[in-house]
């Protein structure tokens, strides 16, 4: 049978990405979920564009306050060694190369890397808030995603056709079927969901895939 | 003897806003950090053709109900009103939302115009307008929509745009504390763009949650110092 993973454990396993004391920020959507999957023995430092460094995790309906939230508008909790600074000093500490890690969505990403992840066809109105900052300047961008549109379209493209986030920017991508890399020669597929075979991965996505030489089924 | 900054209600605060003024309005999303009492005065006031530079568009009272139950005030009442001609900032509309905020609803027909700047773009053009800088370049929008009718430049072997500095007439902000001088510190995540928004404008218009007397705030946590700042008028709830 094939798996399909969901949001959650989409998350589970990007966060699994993110080094023991590294600065991190988590886009809107599921990236935030990252958040919840933190294992005990390490320490993220969350960093939220609006204003926040290393806040612990997403507050319960008791604890919520209005006036500690992440940039996705969610109550969030204090951490000790907890910091809060403007969104001047906050851009500076992503586009000048301080953030370790961005998490993303992404509408589409393309074989060399391009993010589409802010402008949607007939929503001239949608703006980029804080991603065009963070795909330029952070260290790494990491892309969590559905691998195909409802329609059962690719969403990982030989070319955006949707607006550009910005270019070469996307390092991994977490999809609900498979983890990949982008690589100076193109798309490394590296793990696989339970049940599906690279063949049918490859099918989905319309650049061609390396295949790693130790493929295997996503680790959770 | 210092000039008196304390107005004792929000729509005192902003009774000279002027028609086609150009207001900037701090906070980031949808609420906290908001100045939402004089953003309700703005509306009361009825000031026209406005240029509003924020970060978020807002959502509208009956949207709003969306993300928080009891829904809330934010920038959609301008919009609403019809006050609005032109909207600067990183996130006019939700993109999470269906197409009903009203800023959205007016733009779809073509009665506001919106300027889209990256977030940081947005708050570093309003810090060079704050700090006398005539522009800056920038890697961020490189091959995106945002480079469209902008100088390009490599510096070092790397592509940059030239982003132009923002001012306004007004800034509205909300801040946590202000003595009676007009220091001001902030709380938690509110601080977000009222900082550097409040160092950008003509007239800079706070509210707060507790006024105290000066010399009571600690010189050394003190973010937005008082020759920043007009006004100021303390809110309660």
């Amino acid at each position: 049978m094939k798996i399909h993973l969901d949001e959650q454990t989409i998350a589970l396993r990007a966060a699994k990405e993110f080094a023991d004391g590294s600065a991190v920020n988590l886009g809107y959507g599921m990236p935030v979920l990252c958040a919840n999957f933190i294992p005990e023995e390490r320490r993220i430092f969350f960093q939220s564009e609006n204003g926040v460094l290393g806040y612990a995790g997403l507050a319960t309906d008791e604890e919520k306050d209005y006036e500690l939230i992440n940039a996705s508008d969610q109550p969030i909790t204090p951490a000790p060694g907890m910091c809060f600074f403007d969104s001047s000093a906050s851009f500076d500490m992503i586009r000048g190369g301080h953030i370790d890690t961005v998490v993303l969505g992404a509408y589409q990403v393309s074989e060399t890397g391009d993010l589409a992840n802010w402008g949607r066809p007939g929503r001239p109105a949608t703006g980029m808030g804080g991603g065009m900052d963070l795909a330029v300047g952070a260290r790494k961008v990491i892309v969590t995603m559905m691998h195909s549109t409802k329609e059962g379209k690719a969403r990982i493209v030989k070319k955006c056709t949707y607006p550009l986030t910005a270019r070469q920017c996307v390092s991994m991508i977490f999809t609900d079927i498979a983890v990949m890399q982008v690589t100076e020669r193109g798309i490394l597929l590296k793990e696989l969901a339970p049940g599906w075979t690279a063949e049918e991965i490859q099918a989905l996505t319309e650049p061609r895939l390396i295949i790693a030489s130790d493929l295997k089924e996503i680790e959770l | 003897m210092a000039i008196n900054k304390v107005f004792n209600s929000p729509d005192d605060a902003v009774a000279d806003i002027f028609d086609g003024a150009t207001v900037m309005i701090g906070g980031f999303g949808s609420f906290g950090g908001l100045p939402v009492n004089l953003i309700v005065a703005l509306a009361h006031q009825g000031a026209k053709g406005l240029t509003i530079i924020a970060n978020a568009g807002g959502a509208g009272f009956e949207l709003s109900k969306r993300i928080k139950p009891e829904g809330y005030q934010d920038i959609g009442i301008l919009f609403e009103n019809r006050q609005v001609k032109k909207f600067i900032g990183s996130m006019p509309a939700l993109g999470g939302m269906p197409p009903t905020s009203p800023l959205e609803r007016l733009h779809n027909e073509g009665k506001v115009e919106i300027e889209m700047v990256p977030q940081g773009t947005l708050a570093e053009r309003i810090r060079s307008g704050a700090g006398g800088i005539g522009g800056f370049y920038t890697p961020v929008g490189v091959g995106t929509v945002v480079e469209v009718g902008k100088e390009k430049k490599i510096i070092i072997g790397k592509e940059y745009i030239l982003e132009l500095p923002l001012t306004a007439d007004f800034a509205l902000i909300k801040a946590h504390k202000a003595d009676t001088l007009g220091n001001l510190v902030y709380r938690g995540t509110a601080r977000c763009f009222n900082p550097v928004m409040a160092m950008a404008a003509k007239v800079t218009i706070a509210e707060v949650d507790k006024l105290v007397e000066t010399g009571e705030l600690d010189p050394e946590v003190i973010v937005t110092p008082h020759v920043y700042v007009s006004r100021i008028v303390e809110v309660t709830g």
